[in-house]
């Protein structure tokens, strides 16, 4: 019983092995950005940049269909350009760049929708809104893996100044000119994954499979190595236990994996060991040193 | 031979001036503290002679010194002591001239940073992540990664600010270790006992140079009264400054 409910669905259908196949590339590049993400205090910039690629990702959409490499090149574009406006803006007037990138990325999903609605059907707007991992074929399926592969090979290369520039930016900057470079590179590997994303969970989801793991994983760790295994390993769980959920309960994938993270979440904040609420309630005798 | 210059320096944020005209060279091997008021452009100054900051003006030539040959210790309200990085690894990113993007940590290495942490007196604290470190036992953190950047100018932003009187004492006698070795060392300081008694050369800045020169002609009454009533206004509509225009004359 049990392996027909959890392997079963697996073994059975081609389109729940390449869905499977598509969380677990998610999950290992996206998760160690939401952890950087969330380090550097930038976990709304995400959701933000996630409403903001709408435009981009739609035109490719409305363009090619789901095709992820449209979609990619189009929610890069609107992304950076995005982002590249509310830092001009920010830093021509004084206003604050969180401000003007809210305002950024609210136009831009307005914009975004206005066209799929009024090129597309309710069904478009309902995929790009929400995903439908299910519907994967293998070009996406490799195009996915493909981006995931790429953001791992770059996270390799700009670890080292990320990690500094978090940290202590000042120092950085007396050693290095990378941090700037860094910081960007970075920015554009959360684009490439929001977009990776939104095939399997939508638009207004895709941050959430970065950042609920992240979040997850600060509750069990104070090692950023390990934080960065937990969160890939709570973000593939998320991603198998989702899918089985919404295959037997017919709860349409992405919210059914957000769901299941966002419950790990709370198991997380009741009982992680750095900082969960019962630890903090129940200490345990103090320590001798 | 010196190790810095300053020609007519101007440093500040958005055209307002934080220290303005400072003209002056430190020597090589020099130990100068740089005291002043809070607001006086200690920092600003620092952080211009580290290569953070331009110049709104004027410029600083490091003379024969590379510009990665330069130690540079940030007030530790810079740094984000939530992020999970351990006493080690914290340390170890003293070694960027050697290993830089993504050049390996050998056994050489490995040892060189474990001595540097030893070196300030916090053995056993390798693994220990940053942020449940005392204030002090922060400082000698920083003071390790200075230790393992071996430069030959060494700039320190307020190095003793709310440490304990044997942290002090153990990383004053550091300080006064690399001027042994003949680095250059540079200091903003509050404590002006410390500075009497252990710097030999005092910058006295309040938004510009007050007195730059031996510590004893310097720390005087006088100057120290100049340099507190120093102003800190801020002011938008404040004219272009004149200094340039009474020098050209």
């Amino acid at each position: 019983m049990f392996h027909d409910a959890l392997i079963g669905p697996f073994t059975e259908f081609e389109f729940m092995r390449r869905a499977l196949a598509a969380v677990i590339a998610l999950s290992l590049a996206g998760a160690p950005i939401g952890v950087f993400l969330m380090l550097r205090r930038m976990s709304l910039v995400g959701d933000a940049m996630a409403h903001a690629i709408l435009p981009g990702a739609a035109v490719g959409f409305l363009l090619s269909g789901l095709n992820l490499f449209a979609m990619t090149a189009g929610g890069l574009i609107a992304g950076f350009a995005v982002a590249i406006l509310a830092g001009v803006v920010s830093r021509s007037t004084g206003l604050k760049e969180d401000a003007s990138l809210a305002t950024f990325y609210l136009a831009s999903l307005a914009l975004g929708v206005t066209i799929v609605s009024i090129k597309g059907t309710n069904i478009d707007l309902l995929h790009v809104l929400f995903g439908n991992i299910l519907a994967m074929d293998d070009q996406t399926l490799l195009v996915v893996a493909f981006n995931a592969t790429v953001t791992l090979l770059v996270l390799a290369m700009i670890y080292r100044p990320l990690v500094i520039e978090s940290v202590d930016p000042l120092f950085l900057r007396t050693v290095s000119r990378a941090g700037g470079p860094a910081h960007l590179a970075f920015l554009a590997l959360v684009v490439i994954n929001l977009v990776n994303g939104f095939q399997a969970l939508g638009t207004l989801l895709a941050v959430g499979l970065m950042i609920l793991p992240a979040g997850i994983a600060r509750f069990w760790s104070r090692d950023l190595t390990a934080m960065i295994c937990i969160a890939v390993i709570v973000a593939a769980v998320s991603g198998y236990a989702g899918l089985v959920l919404s295959f037997q309960t017919r709860v349409p994938s992405g919210p059914a994996i957000i769901l299941v993270a966002s419950g790990l979440y709370i198991v997380s904040v009741l009982f992680g060991r750095v900082g969960g609420v019962i630890r903090q309630l129940f200490p345990g005798r103090h320590l001798e040193a | 031979m010196a190790a810095l210059h300053f020609h007519n320096v101007t440093l500040g944020y958005d055209r307002h001036p934080a220290v303005h005209h400072l003209n002056g060279a430190v020597a090589s091997g020099a130990l100068v503290a740089v005291i002043g008021p809070n607001g006086a452009g200690k920092s600003t100054l620092l952080r211009g002679i580290v290569g953070i900051l331009k110049p709104l003006d004027g410029s600083i030539h490091l003379g024969e010194l590379d510009s990665r040959d330069i130690a540079y210790l940030p007030q530790s309200a810079e740094i984000d002591r939530s992020f999970p990085i351990s006493v080690f690894d914290f340390v170890a990113t003293g070694l960027w001239r050697a290993t830089g993007l993504s050049g390996g940590i050998g056994k050489t290495a490995r040892d060189k940073i474990l001595h540097a942490i030893a070196g300030v007196g916090l053995n056993g604290f390798e693994n220990r992540p940053i942020g449940t470190l005392s204030g002090g036992q922060m400082q000698r953190v920083l003071f390790a990664r200075v230790l393992l950047q071996d430069a030959s100018l060494i700039v320190l932003d307020e190095p003793f600010n709310a440490i304990d009187s044997k942290t002090t004492i153990d990383l004053l006698a550091l300080v006064k270790h690399w001027h042994g070795e003949g680095r250059t060392v540079l200091a903003a300081l509050h404590d002006l006992e410390m500075v009497r008694t252990h710097f030999s050369e005092t910058l006295v800045l309040a938004r510009g140079p007050v007195a730059w020169g031996p510590t004893a002609e310097v720390l005087t009454p006088e100057n120290l009264m100049v340099a507190m009533r120093m102003c800190e206004a801020f002011d938008d509509s404040a004219a272009a400054c004149a200094a340039d225009d009474a020098q050209a004359a």
